[in-house]
């Protein structure tokens, strides 16, 4: 199933992907040859097929939601690429 | 009779004699770093290495054991993680550029365990990016090679485990699976690996005791089941006389299986049938659609799971953007990798408006199929026993142009992950050229005690070389 270019940096968009203009092309490629190969699943009847989402069904577990301080701060920020005291920094968030 | 060189030794061996005091952890944890050092230059199957680290480790052990006190089952052996684990204070990459200058604030729980046990961390094993990749040629740290034939690939995604594993530059590793990347790279490299949980070991002793030591429930895992561990070390050495041995038609039909690959499986089969196991055919319907369902599922939800890599709280982050919709894009076109772009592309594809019922939703219905040919097979085999990977190791190159024809390598072992059910790859025998070959033995849920026996018997049977001939 051929995908457009289009469709192509459409999902490059969603999946916030800047693609160059050549790798758009490869990727449209490569993803139609892949997409074509997994629609031989359209071959088998699921109908009346439940999905499974896990092997081993459990059950959702829960714990009591308590607000529990990380011991360390100072390791999760000394990661930060761009940091201001005990904050992460960023490019402005509002565009024009 | 002369003693076997110390990279030689078992898990289990470099234990025993830590503990009986015939040589310590610090003695041990050189050797095993000096070997590092002289061949990893060539195999290239750690991204990190931690002499000192190390060092200081195996020097606390032995200080602890002359106070009379051992940590665990692994005290003072030196392991080796495949570098998806985080490492508290240690640099994790996950083989991807958008993690180069990562240091994580916490362990995972594999990490925790084995140090609970007593394992010195010898450094963290190459990968392929996010473990997508079926050779370790993905990796951001240069491809790792296999040390049976530095000109090949050792298989992916955790070909740098098994690579070491195999070139005896660690006791033993932990690597992960989620679609073969444990079994395969295994296979290709003359070790055994087992999906669960991660073991990569020199003989199924050690993978047994390994998988005692990392097995068990994990509360901060929403997935895991609390059952009880059984002794898996025990079930390694139990007779096999009675077992049934399903032989699934579908894996040894079709021409992608090399005849040096089949003609191995049928003698580890001999093995298991001379020690008093019984042969049933058994189908599985449904494995030629396995590929396409691992290939939906897989990327889709890694796809949603790498959307936290967006350069804002660690990680590479790209330089000079003007807004932060731009820096994230740009932050991840510069840190991913292609494998990881386009599994990223196919994910979010398959996830999206109009297509998440034809592409995701389809794929968990097949999964469903194929979970069902597996309970089928399980009604009349005890043990499924099939090739773990079609071919010996590949050139490196050989597959890079072409990802359908690199997604076909893990064909034998996805149908089982799908379906959730254990499996181990032993070595097998050798090909005609002299490179490993492994046979897959795959059991039903939780019964990973079965699993072992066989995989014991396959030992047994057939005898290979414990270490690769790296050294010429």
């Amino acid at each position: 199933m051929a995908i457009s270019r289009d469709e192509v940096m459409h999902v490059a968009r969603l999946a916030r992907l800047a693609l160059p203009d050549a790798e758009v092309d490869r990727l449209r490629d490569q993803l139609s040859a892949l997409l074509d190969y997994m629609k031989q699943l359209d071959r088998l009847d699921t109908r009346d097929v439940v999905p499974t989402s896990h092997a081993v069904e459990t059950g959702t577990p829960f714990r009591e939601d308590e607000v529990r301080p990380f011991g360390d701060r100072e390791s999760l920020l000394k990661n930060a690429p761009d940091r201001s005291g005990d904050f992460f920094r960023v490019p402005r968030i509002i565009e024009d | 009779m002369a003693q076997a060189p110390i990279h030689e030794w078992t898990l289990l061996e470099a234990a025993r004699k830590v503990r009986e005091k015939e040589i310590s952890s610090r003695e041990l944890t050189a050797a095993i770093l000096e070997r590092i050092d002289r061949l990893d230059p060539k195999v290239n199957s750690y991204v990190t290495v931690l002499p000192e680290r190390a060092a200081s480790q195996a020097a606390a052990c032995d200080e602890e054991q002359a106070r009379g006190s051992l940590r665990g089952p692994l005290h003072g052996v030196p392991v080796g993680l495949k570098d998806i684990f985080c490492t508290r204070g240690v640099r994790t990459t996950c083989g991807s550029r958008i993690l180069h200058n990562f240091d994580p604030p916490y362990d995972a729980a594999v990490a925790e365990t084995v140090r609970a046990a007593g394992a010195v961390l010898l450094g963290k094993h190459n990968m392929d990016e996010f473990a997508m990749g079926s050779s370790t040629e993905t990796s951001h740290f240069g491809p790792s090679r296999n040390p049976w034939d530095l000109s090949r690939i050792p298989g992916g995604s955790s070909g740098g485990t098994a690579a070491a594993v195999s070139a005896g530059m660690c006791f033993a590793g932990v690597g992960t699976d989620t679609g073969g990347s444990i079994r395969q790279p295994a296979s290709l490299c003359g070790v055994v690996g087992m999906n669960q949980a991660g073991p990569v070991t020199r003989t199924v002793a050690d993978a047994a005791a390994l998988l005692g030591v990392i097995a068990g429930y994990d509360r901060r895992d929403s997935t895991c089941v609390d059952v009880p561990v059984p002794d898996y070390l025990a079930a390694a050495s139990r007779p096999v006389a009675g077992l049934r041995v399903g032989l699934p038609k579908e894996y040894f039909e079709g021409g992608g299986l090399s005849p040096d690959v089949k003609k191995a499986v049928e003698r580890a089969l001999a093995g298991l049938t001379g020690q008093g196991a019984t042969v049933v055919e058994v189908s599985l319907p449904h494995t030629s659609f396995a590929l396409s369902t691992y290939y939906l599922i897989a990327p889709a939800e890694a796809s949603s799971n790498l959307a936290r890599y967006d350069g804002v709280r660690y990680g590479h982050r790209a330089e000079g953007a003007s807004g932060v919709v731009e820096m994230m894009s740009r932050t991840r076109a510069e840190g991913f990798g292609a494998e990881v772009k386009r599994r990223v592309m196919i994910g979010t594809y398959a996830l999206s408006a109009g297509y998440y019922e034809a592409f995701y939703g389809k794929a968990q219905k097949v999964r469903t199929l194929i979970r069902r040919d597996f309970d089928a097979a399980f009604s009349k085999a005890d043990v499924l026993l099939t090739p773990t990977a079609p071919t010996p190791a590949f050139r490196l190159g050989e597959k890079t142009g072409d990802p359908l024809t690199m997604y076909l390598s893990d064909i034998f072992t996805i149908p089982c992950n799908l379906a959730g059910i254990p499996g181990i790859s032993v070595p097998c025998g050798l090909s005609a050229e002299g490179l490993p070959i492994g046979a897959q033995l795959l059991s039903n849920h939780f019964r990973e005690e079965t699993l072992f026996s066989a995989a014991g018997a396959v030992e047994r049977a057939i005898r290979l070389p414990r270490v690769a001939p790296v050294e010429g």
